[in-house]
C-alpha cells in the first residue's frame, strides 16, 4: 500500500530532538517507523510524547539529529490532536467539523462535492455521531468530541496515523469502540503510532513500543520495552509517572 | 407624520441622508463580519488598538495626498503593523507584558496622529478624523468604503475556510499544508483597510464600533459562524439606519448615535439573546444545571 521498500522504515530518526523556543522536550530519539506497524508512545507525564508526534507531523523541525519521512509519505501523513489544542468554544456544527478531514482533497477553494459528504456521513455513521451531526462541537461530551475527531481522521484517509492521547477524557465504552477502530486500520496495512497512557492497552494491542522520560528510554517490541527495569529507569526521571 | 414617514421620509427628502445610508450600510457589511472573526479569535481589543495605532499613517497619507486610499491605506498599514512589531519586540526584550506595552504604543500612535492632524489642518479637519463625516459624504468617500467593503466580502469569502480552519484548530492546518499564516496577515490588511475606508464615515475612533458591536450581539442570538456574520452584517446596516433617523428626528451628532444604536442592539442581545443571553440563562438555569 505504501511506495517505501521493505526493511527501510517510513519514518526514521536519528538522535533527533524536538522543543518548543530552543529548548528540547524531548532528544535522543534514534529509530524507525516501519510501514504496517503500530507502535504505542509511552512514558510519565512531562516525556515529551506529544512534542514528538507534533514534530513528526511537521509542526515543528528537529531541534537536533535528523528526520527522514519516506517520499510520498507526507502528504499521508494524520494526526489526531489532543481535543485540548482545539478551540471548543468555536461555533461550528459537528458534520463542518469532520467534515475538516477533507482539506488535503478539497483545501480552501475546491467543492465539496457528493462523494466527500457521502464520505463524511459514512465516518459520522462509523463513530456512532449521525444524531449529532448538526449540533456545535461545544455541545459535545469528551467523549464524543474523541468520536467526532476519529470520524474526522478517517476522512483523511492517511496511511500513517499519529495519534496523540486518543482515549484521554473517554469512557471504557467509547474507548473500546475506538480501539475497535485503530486495530482495523492497523489491519488494513496502515501505520498507527498512539500515544498511550494505559499500559494495559499497550501490551493487548500494540506490537511495537516507544518509552519516552524526556529521551528515549528504549524502542522496540512491546515486551522487550515493558520490563521493569525500563519502568523504573523511566520512573526514575525527575517527573512524576502519571 | 406616520411612522413611515418618520423612517422613509428623511432618506426620500434628502440626498446627503442617501448618501449616509450608503457609507453606514457599505462600511458595516465589510467592517462587522470581521468582527465576528475578531471576536472568535479573542482579539477584540486588538482591534480597538489598531483602529489608533494607524492614526498618524492615514492623518500622513491623507495630508499628503489628499482623499487617496492607497495613500491612507499604506500609511495606516505601515503604523499599525509598525505599533504591532514594536509591542512585540518590547515585550519579548523586557517584562513589560504584552498587552501593556501594546497599550503604550497605541497611545504614543494617538497622540502623534493627533498632532499630525493638528499642524497641518484646522480644528475642523481633527474632529473629521476622529468623529467622521457621516451626513457630509462626496462621492469619493462613498467609492473608497463602497470598494473596501466590497473587497473585504470577497476576499473573505475566498478565505473562509482557511480562516474557519485557523481558528478552530490551527495545528490541523498547518498539518494539512498550512495557509494559515498568511490567511492571518490577509485578515489584518482587512481590518486595516476597512478601518482606514471607515474613518470618513464614522472617524477614527468610532469606526471600530461598527466591527466590534453587531459581532458581539449576534453571537447571542444564532450558533453558526456563517449565520453569526450574516446577522452581524445585518445589524450594523440596521443601526446605521436607526442611528441616522435618530440623528435626524432629534439633531444630535450622527456618528455617535449609530455607535450607540449599535451599542442598544448589543446590550438587548447581552440581556435576550437565546445563545447564552442572561434571561435566557436564567429560565434554563435548572435545566442547565442537570445536563
Amino acid at each position: 500500500m505504501t511506495d517505501a521498500c521493505p526493511g527501510v522504515p517510513l519514518i526514521e530518526l536519528r538522535d533527533a530532538a524536538f522543543g518548543w523556543r530552543g529548548r528540547p522536550a524531548v532528544h535522543g530519539i534514534s529509530g524507525g517507523f516501519a510501514a504496517g506497524s503500530m507502535t504505542a508512545v509511552a512514558g510519565p507525564n512531562g516525556a515529551g510524547k506529544s512534542t514528538l508526534i507534533k514534530g513528526i507531523v511537521g509542526l515543528m523541525r528537529p531541534l537536533a539529529g535528523t528526520l527522514r519521512i519516506a517520499g510520498g509519505a507526507r502528504r499521508g501523513l494524520a494526526w489526531l490532536p489532543q481535543a485540548a489544542d482545539l478551540d471548543r468554544t468555536f461555533p461550528i456544527t459537528v458534520l463542518d467539523m469532520v467534515a475538516m478531514g477533507a482539506w488535503r482533497r478539497v483545501g480552501p477553494w475546491r467543492r465539496f462535492n457528493a462523494a466527500e459528504t457521502e464520505r463524511t456521513w459514512q465516518a459520522l455513521e462509523l463513530v456512532g455521531l449521525v444524531g449529532e451531526a448538526g449540533r456545535i462541537v461545544g455541545s459535545l461530551s469528551g467523549g464524543q468530541m474523541q468520536r467526532a475527531l476519529f470520524a474526522r481522521l478517517m476522512l483523511q484517509d492517511a496511511q500513517v496515523l499519529l495519534l496523540d492521547e486518543p482515549f484521554a477524557a473517554v469512557d471504557s465504552h467509547t474507548a473500546d469502540a475506538l480501539m475497535r477502530l485503530l486495530c482495523a486500520w492497523h489491519a488494513e496495512g496502515r501505520t498507527v503510532v498512539a500515544v498511550l497512557h494505559d499500559l494495559a492497552l499497550v501490551r493487548r494491542h500494540f506490537g511495537q513500543t516507544l518509552l519516552l522520560a524526556g529521551r528515549q528510554v528504549a524502542w522496540g517490541p512491546t515486551a522487550e520495552v515493558l520490563t521493569p527495569g525500563h519502568l523504573a529507569a523511566a520512573r526514575g526521571a525527575p517527573r512524576e509517572w502519571l | 407624520m406616520t411612522a413611515l414617514d418618520w423612517v422613509v421620509a428623511p432618506f426620500a427628502d434628502f440626498g446627503f441622508m442617501r448618501r449616509a445610508l450608503a457609507g453606514t450600510s457599505a462600511a458595516a457589511l465589510g467592517a462587522a463580519p470581521l468582527g465576528v472573526f475578531l471576536v472568535l479569535r479573542r482579539m477584540s481589543l486588538m482591534g480597538d488598538a489598531m483602529s489608533h495605532a494607524i492614526l498618524p499613517g492615514v492623518a500622513a497619507g491623507f495630508l499628503l495626498a489628499g482623499l487617496s486610499l492607497g495613500a491612507m491605506l499604506l500609511g495606516g498599514l505601515v503604523t499599525g503593523l509598525a505599533v504591532a512589531l514594536l509591542a512585540g519586540l518590547v515585550a519579548r526584550l523586557t517584562p513589560l507584558r504584552e498587552d501593556a506595552s501594546f497599550a503604550a504604543f497605541y497611545l504614543i500612535s494617538l497622540g502623534l496622529g493627533v498632532l499630525l492632524v493638528s499642524l497641518r489642518g484646522s480644528n475642523m479637519d481633527l474632529l473629521h478624523v476622529l468623529f467622521g463625516t457621516v451626513l457630509g459624504l462626496d462621492d469619493a468617500a462613498l467609492l473608497l468604503v463602497t470598494g473596501a467593503a466590497s473587497a473585504t466580502l470577497l476576499t473573505m469569502a475566498a478565505l473562509y475556510r482557511v480562516l474557519v480552519a485557523e481558528c478552530l484548530d490551527p495545528g490541523f492546518l498547518r498539518a494539512s499544508g498550512g495557509g494559515g499564516a498568511w490567511a492571518h496577515m490577509v485578515f489584518l490588511v482587512l481590518v486595516v483597510a476597512n478601518l482606514v475606508a471607515g474613518f470618513q464615515v464614522l472617524g477614527t475612533l468610532m469606526v471600530v464600533g461598527m466591527m466590534m458591536l453587531p459581532a458581539a450581539a449576534a453571537r447571542f442570538w444564532l450558533p453558526t459562524v456563517a449565520a453569526q456574520i450574516v446577522l452581524a452584517a445585518a445589524l450594523g446596516v440596521a443601526a446605521g439606519i436607526a442611528g441616522l433617523l435618530v440623528s435626524y428626528h432629534w439633531n444630535l451628532p450622527a456618528s455617535p448615535a449609530i455607535i450607540l444604536a449599535a451599542g442598544a442592539i448589543y446590550l438587548a442581545s447581552v440581556a435576550c439573546g437565546p445563545q447564552g443571553g442572561l434571561l435566557h440563562g436564567l429560565a434554563g438555569h435548572g435545566r442547565a444545571h442537570f445536563r
